[in-house]
């Protein structure tokens, strides 16, 4: 490793830290200055109707000290930041005792399994479409752009609300909610598989639809100005077959695409909040969502924090993995 | 500036997309000359389909006209025959042994229907052959009333009360007796029906999407406005000023905008956010890019030789950047603030969807009406694609045309990405 390298790797270390902890210490003070005190809803719930006001001080004592409200602001922050590394994230308000692992834990893993694959099949069609084009521009350019651009300005939520009312509601051809049949216990029996798989479906394509759309008009003008690059013209002039060339041009024109690939996949929860929220899908985006709703702010804390570190960890191993990749960082960044 | 106003104008991407947008906007702009109503007053109950809604009361306080329409006696058939009917009229035919494999029970075969009905049925016919499935007397009733209903005359099938108590007339009303719509008392026209909450969806939307434009324009401002002042000090000046802005820059890139905005207008609570409020919101939460590209570009503007002798010159350094450096920025600032609109519209209606837009009691905006629909089940229970598709339409349209500018624009100023 060289000085510059080590130089390099050391800035971004110390970035990566610097915005961790602007972080935590955003996600921890601005959903404590939501209106309305969360105690307050929880005792108004649970006490019976006939309680004196002095079981009623007795009971808001005793969440205020469960939830750790009693004490000062830096106690507030240092049981945060506890729970946070702990990984408990604290005590959820709506769902008083849960933990906010045990809500997370249910439902980040039908996030992933949800956008992981959708982001990839989607970037991955998306790409091959955008370098096609690039290509053959005469024919599409004419053809398919106008309506590209135009079916690309659908908003993400409601090109998914047109395709639940086609194939949900109008078709009938797939479950119009949810990750499974709700009369099922989730078990490893064929029957709940097949339900998973027939709920799946419709979020998953208005996924992919989603991510073709940016991927390949992204691709396709990164293509075009590789296309017209110096180094094409000289290679053409070289003799050096088409086909060769093409392979140069479009390793060249991906680079960007990666860095599009890494960020989706680092912001896939909190992409996933819109489109989980239209098919009531169990992931983390509709815990959110309910917790938004509820002035649940552990659960909500602990939501965007996720979310975050996910972005602040793939844009660091992005930076990371550029370094050896792209000559032209290399150049600027170690020497 | 004329020259660069003429060949913006002359790229057929940035006039579509400027006539798109034009015409939304003096849609938004003239059409409260045209139509006064409230855009939040609820007109009935839940969703009403789009059409024209006629009060029956005052339809019989109007003139009345005589029409003869030759399909008159077939159209009302079709709409007082429900499709029971018309299966049981299909089964008897059936069990006459009548080939009705052309038929069915869909308002453009009804015709057809009746008339093959006319030439079979017969009610001494029918009682004395006793066919499978109509067998009963109860069955064979059933036909005769049906087929009284089908052959009955229905002028003078109706008679219409008016006045109290001595004074109250009764006229009998024909089938040939019409109203002219434009003397009906009450009478109103929901082109796009009424939303869940009655209003007429066709006055909230025009009226949202004023609303969202003033939203995407409000963040769109202050988004450019911050990110060029950020970009063009950062740049210019450099030095500790740099490093400064940077580091609150990098801050801003990393957490995601998205993740900023959720938290921000939770902690703000439904009350206290007003549309001029989450529009501030929206704008200082998105300068970041806008910043880091005007930065680069200013770095790179920094040590041409104009603005070296400009220097030498001893030209303010507010001259400098409005004459030397702003000029040469001033297409990519542009183009940033289409996309800023675009995006901030995006922005409000995707926090709307969750729950977290405006004060929903004070003005509708795009987000909030599809927030609504999703709330009152308009996807699934009441199949009311009127009052979404259209918003959905809105945002696209909204998008797609300043896409369109923006990329013709990008030709004009790029001439690589010419064809």
């Amino acid at each position: 490793m060289t000085k510059g390298m080590k130089k390099y790797f050391k800035k971004k270390i110390f970035w990566f830290i610097i915005t961790f902890i602007a972080a935590v210490i955003l996600n921890f003070i601005l959903p404590r200055l939501m209106p309305g005190d969360p105690v307050n809803s929880i005792v108004g719930k649970n006490i019976s109707p006939g309680a004196t006001q002095e079981q009623v001080q007795e009971q808001m004592a005793y969440y205020q000290h469960q939830f750790g409200l009693d004490k000062n602001i830096f106690g507030q922050f240092w049981d945060f930041v506890k729970n946070a590394f702990n990984g408990t994230f604290g005590v959820s308000y709506s769902q008083y005792p849960r933990l906010v692992s045990d809500i997370i834990g249910s439902s980040i893993w039908w996030t992933v399994a949800l956008q992981l694959p959708a982001i990839i099949v989607g970037w991955l069609l998306g790409n091959l479409l955008g370098a096609l084009a690039a290509y053959k521009r005469s024919f599409y350019d004419k053809a398919l752009m106008p309506l590209t651009l135009f079916f690309s300005a659908i908003p993400a939520f409601g090109a998914a609300v047109i395709l639940l009312v086609i194939f949900a509601v109008t078709l009938g051809w797939a479950p119009v909610n949810g990750a499974f049949d709700p009369g099922m216990i989730p078990s490893f029996s064929w029957k709940f598989i097949s339900s998973v798989i027939a709920h799946y479906q419709l979020p998953f394509w208005s996924i992919v639809l989603i991510s073709i759309g940016g991927q390949a008009v992204g691709m396709r003008s990164m293509s075009i100005y590789e296309l017209n690059a110096d180094y094409v013209k000289y290679a053409r002039f070289l003799g050096i077959k088409d086909k060769k060339i093409v392979r140069y041009v479009f390793r060249n024109a991906m680079l960007p695409q990666v860095t599009g690939l890494a960020m989706s996949i680092g912001s896939m929860v909190g992409g996933a909040l819109v489109a989980e929220t239209i098919f009531s899908y169990p992931g983390l985006g509709m815990s959110m969502y309910a917790a938004i709703n509820s002035s649940d702010y552990p659960v909500i804390s602990a939501c965007t924090l996720i979310i975050t570190v996910m972005v602040l960890i793939a844009s660091f191993l992005l930076d990371i993995i550029y370094a050896f990749i792209d000559p032209r960082v290399k150049a600027a960044q170690f020497d | 500036m004329k020259h660069t106003l003429r060949n913006v104008f002359h790229s057929p991407r940035f006039l579509v997309g400027f006539i798109i947008f034009m015409s939304i906007l003096l849609t938004v702009l003239i059409y409260p000359w045209f139509v006064h109503r409230d855009p939040l007053q609820g007109l009935g109950k839940g969703f009403l389909e789009p059409g024209t809604y006629v009060s029956v009361y005052d339809t019989n306080n109007a003139g009345t006209y005589r029409v003869e329409l030759p399909e008159a006696n077939e159209n009302r058939l079709e709409s007082t025959i429900p499709v029971k009917d018309r299966q049981t009229m299909l089964d008897f035919l059936k069990a006459k042994g009548v080939d009705v494999s052309a038929l069915d029970t869909s308002n453009e075969k009804f015709h057809e229907l009746i008339e093959v009905w006319k030439e079979n049925y017969d009610e001494a016919d029918a009682k004395k052959n006793k066919y499978e499935g109509f067998s009963t007397q109860a069955k064979r009733n059933e036909l005769r009333r049906l087929n009284n209903r089908l052959s009955e005359d229905t002028s003078a099938a109706m008679s219409v009360t008016k006045g109290e108590g001595d004074a109250a007339t009764t006229t009998a009303v024909a089938g040939s007796d019409y109203v002219k719509v434009d003397e009906v008392a009450n009478s109103i026209n929901l082109p796009l029906g009424t939303d869940n909450f009655g209003r007429d969806t066709l006055t909230e939307l025009v009226k949202a999407t004023g609303i969202s434009l003033l939203v995407g324009l409000i963040a769109g401002s202050i988004a450019t406005a911050l990110g060029l002042l950020v970009g063009l000090l950062a740049g210019y000046v450099g030095g500790i000023l740099d490093d400064i802005l940077m580091f609150i820059a990098n801050i801003f890139t990393v957490i995601p905008g998205f993740v900023l905005l959720i938290l921000i207008y939770s902690a703000l609570g439904a009350e206290s956010r007003g549309i001029v409020t989450c529009a501030v919101i929206i704008g200082i939460t998105s300068w970041v890019w806008t910043a880091r590209s005007v930065r680069s570009q200013v770095i790179s503007l920094r040590n041409r030789d104009h603005v070296n002798l400009s220097k030498l010159s001893g030209h303010s350094l507010f001259r400098i950047v409005t004459t030397d450096i702003l000029p040469y920025i001033a297409s990519y600032v542009v183009m940033a603030f289409i996309l800023q609109v675009s995006s901030g519209i995006l922005a409000e209606a995707q926090l709307s969807m969750l729950g977290l837009g405006p004060n929903p009691n004070e003005l509708p905006t795009l987000g909030l009406m599809m927030n609504w629909a999703k709330l009152f089940g308009a996807y699934t229970s009441s199949n009311a694609w009127w009052a979404y598709f259209p918003v959905i339409l809105m945002i696209a349209l909204i998008s797609f045309s300043l896409n369109l500018m923006n990329t013709g624009l990008d030709q004009v100023f790029n001439p690589t990405l010419r064809d």
